[in-house]
């Protein structure tokens, strides 16, 4: 039994009379890939920025490992070192190049000597394929490079879990294959994942949980076997059945 | 054409004028930026009480002339106790006065980089000091270079006035000129030819630094006045 | 001196630094948009001639410009410092104003100009009917910075001798010796005069909105 990584009691987030989520519960242990799904705009990312802290919560505690993140007084930059961090827009920094992208944090949070830094990021590149594309500026690389080496950017500050919001709904249908092939080995190879994700296909194969939210709250969390095939609630059913419908079929083609 | 050999005749001390006027120029330029910078991030970044100063600060030194900003430090401050010689308070006005339009060119461009790359600097542990650092002020300060280019050369034609301060810049060399000739029209329509040629250059050198400081694939269309 | 006089002196300019504005502006104005339109419009010719206008005017300081149109025309029509000034002024203000409407004209026009010929208006006709009330609307923030700057500009004219805000504020500080009140005075004014201006064309500008609904 693996010992829980992430573990969440009674979020809340609101803005202003708006309550986005409420009392939610969540354990991620290590070496889990839990990857959550539901309807535009039930919070999924909102609860996704909360649990590396760019986003404050209103209510309820947020543990990294053993350390409580959301007490007064945490260090967050040294918290946001452990947990990385992949958005759907890439959010690379656009005057660096793809190498020097994935060393800033290194030379400057975790203060590493330029030659050690320089060929940790190389390596990281290496492991999502693009390590050719080293002198690249982040305007001269697809959208699926991009992403790519925004996980790579995460990765080099070896986190103890990585965070992934939406990583692919902002790529053409053809490159999103590439950054999904790169999620799944680092699942393989033992990463403890929150997903976020439309991707069906992905939740099936990859996914140790699947938790389906909706309305802020959480209605229903197991093994993709247990949600595809025997969800406790109509809504979950509805929900994957369509959303497979649209995301899933193509993604059987790629 | 007259003014053509008044040019010649005077060419030495337009020469000299001409200098003065271009390290006014400078010094107007870089203190402007400083102050601007800062003026700049305090209305993005910082707690509203010092926000609202560097609005107040904005708005008075770009809603006032500078004529009266130079005349107010020339002739008002010694009545304070404060006497800056002309040069001095030619530098200060035109410093303080710069800083508030340099501000407001960074700011927007600051603004146009901003939060979504704050969250990228954030997110990998990054504070937020060093975000601003390392991550937006190398985009902001790219960004706004064309829209900023405007400064300079709006500068440049500005330093025209602290002649009547006395500083012996072009101008004065000018007015100098027209007083032993009797020719005021050949005498400014000479320094006009000098201006132009200085805004020409500067112009040019503005281009070409903004070709060498482009980030590859990163275009963000501004307009440019 | 009494206070009350001493602003009241000061403020009295403020009666020369509005005359000149209001006459440097309009005229600025009208000179400007018609160049624009033919700078746009009007050939390639046309074009080149308008931007060497525009460069050569707009490459000058102001003052300098201000210096030799007042002599000439002092010299040639024998015009007051007040007229002459207004006068240079307006024709330094025609040049920024013709690349303020010219840059609007060109936002508004290409694919506007081509809706309009292909419904079967004229030339003339789209200009009028479609580009301009169009460009009027965008034209406005670049065009209220302007005016904010001509009636700054308007204290150069205290270098020719009108006894406008900031001549005033000079004479009544050598008399009273109070140079530091007298420019402050002089700033606040000119200040509120900026503040109106930008405040007034502001609303202007929501008034004639274009709504936009999200």
């Amino acid at each position: 039994m693996s010992k829980p990584i992430l573990t969440v009691k009674q979020l809340t987030k609101r803005y202003g009379s708006n309550t986005i989520f409420e009392n939610i519960d969540l354990t991620v242990n290590e070496g889990d890939t839990i990857v959550i799904i539901g309807p535009s705009g039930t919070g999924k990312s909102t609860l996704l920025r909360c649990l590396n802290l760019l986003t404050k919560p209103d209510g309820g505690q947020i543990w990294l490992d053993d350390l409580e993140i959301t007490a007064k007084g945490t260090d967050e930059d040294r918290v946001r070192q452990y947990i990385g961090m992949v958005f759907q827009n890439f959010l690379l920094f656009n005057h660096l190049t793809a190498l020097e992208n994935v060393k800033l944090g290194l030379v400057r949070v975790k203060h590493m000597p330029e030659k050690e830094a320089e060929a940790k990021a190389l390596a990281e590149l290496t492991r999502v394929g693009l390590a050719d594309r080293a002198g690249h500026y982040p305007g001269q690389l697809s959208g699926g490079q991009q992403q790519r080496v925004g996980i790579a950017r995460a990765l080099a500050m070896d986190p103890r879990v990585m965070l992934f919001d939406e990583p692919t709904s902002a790529l053409d249908p053809e490159l999103i294959g590439e950054v999904l092939e790169v999620m799944r080995k680092l699942a393989l190879d033992g990463m403890t994942m929150v997903v976020v994700t439309h991707e069906m296909g992905f939740a099936r194969e990859v996914a140790d949980r699947i938790v389906f939210m909706e309305k802020g709250s959480i209605v229903e969390e197991g093994s993709p076997d247990a949600l595809f095939y025997h969800p406790k609630y109509e809504r979950t059913r509805e929900f994957l059945w369509k959303i497979t419908e649209l995301y899933g079929k193509k993604e059987a083609q790629a | 054409m007259e003014w053509l050999q008044l040019l010649q005749r005077f060419f030495s001390d337009f020469v000299r004028g001409a200098g003065i006027t271009l390290e006014l120029t400078a010094v107007g330029l870089t203190l402007g930026f400083v102050l601007g910078l800062l003026l700049a991030l305090a209305k993005v970044y910082a707690p509203r009480l010092l926000r609202g100063a560097a609005t107040a600060y904005i708005e008075v030194f770009r809603g006032t002339p500078l004529l009266v900003q130079l005349f107010l430090i020339y002739y008002g401050l010694p009545s304070l106790g404060i006497t800056l010689s002309q040069t001095l308070s030619a530098y200060l006005a035109l410093g303080l006065n710069s800083a508030a339009y340099q501000a407001e060119y960074l700011r927007g461009a600051i603004q146009a980089i901003g939060p979504s790359q704050m969250m990228a600097g954030r997110s990998i542990g990054l504070s937020r000091w060093q975000t601003i650092r390392h991550v937006i002020l190398p985009q902001a300060l790219r960004l706004a270079l064309p829209s900023w280019s405007n400064e300079p050369i709006s500068l440049l034609k500005t330093t025209a006035v602290v002649f009547l301060i006395a500083v012996q810049d072009l101008m004065a060399k000018a007015k100098r000129a027209a007083t032993i000739t009797y020719n005021p029209i050949a005498s400014y329509l000479a320094v006009a030819a000098v201006y132009l040629l200085m805004v020409f250059v500067l112009n040019a050198l503005l281009k070409w630094l903004e070709r060498k400081t482009k980030i590859p694939g990163f275009d963000i269309d501004v307009k440019r006045v | 001196m009494d206070f009350g006089r001493f602003i009241q002196y000061i403020a009295s300019g403020t009666a020369f630094t509005l005359g000149v504005t209001l006459i440097a502006l309009p005229s600025g104005l009208l000179i400007g948009l018609v160049l624009a339109f033919v700078a746009v419009y009007g050939g390639k010719l046309a074009g080149k001639i308008m931007d060497v206008y525009s460069t050569v005017l707009r490459g000058i300081p102001p003052i300098v410009l201000l210096f030799i149109l007042y002599f000439v025309m002092s010299g040639a029509v024998n015009l007051s410092p007040f007229w002459a000034g207004s006068i240079s002024l307006g024709i330094i203000s025609s040049a920024y104003q013709l690349e303020i409407f010219r840059g609007a004209i060109l936002s508004v026009s290409g694919e506007q100009m081509m809706a309009a010929r292909a419904v079967g208006l004229s030339k003339m006709q789209a200009i009028r009917y479609v580009v301009l009330p169009q460009m009027i609307r965008l034209v406005i923030p670049s065009w209220s910075n302007e005016a904010a700057i001509v009636i700054k500009d308007s204290s150069l004219v205290y270098a020719i001798g009108v006894p406008e805000i900031l001549r005033r504020a000079q004479l009544i500080s050598a008399s009273t010796q109070q140079p530091f009140l007298a420019y402050i005075t002089a700033a606040l004014i000119y200040f509120t005069l900026v503040f109106i201006t930008n405040r007034v064309l502001g609303r202007v500008e929501r008034k004639l909105s274009i709504p936009v609904n999200p």
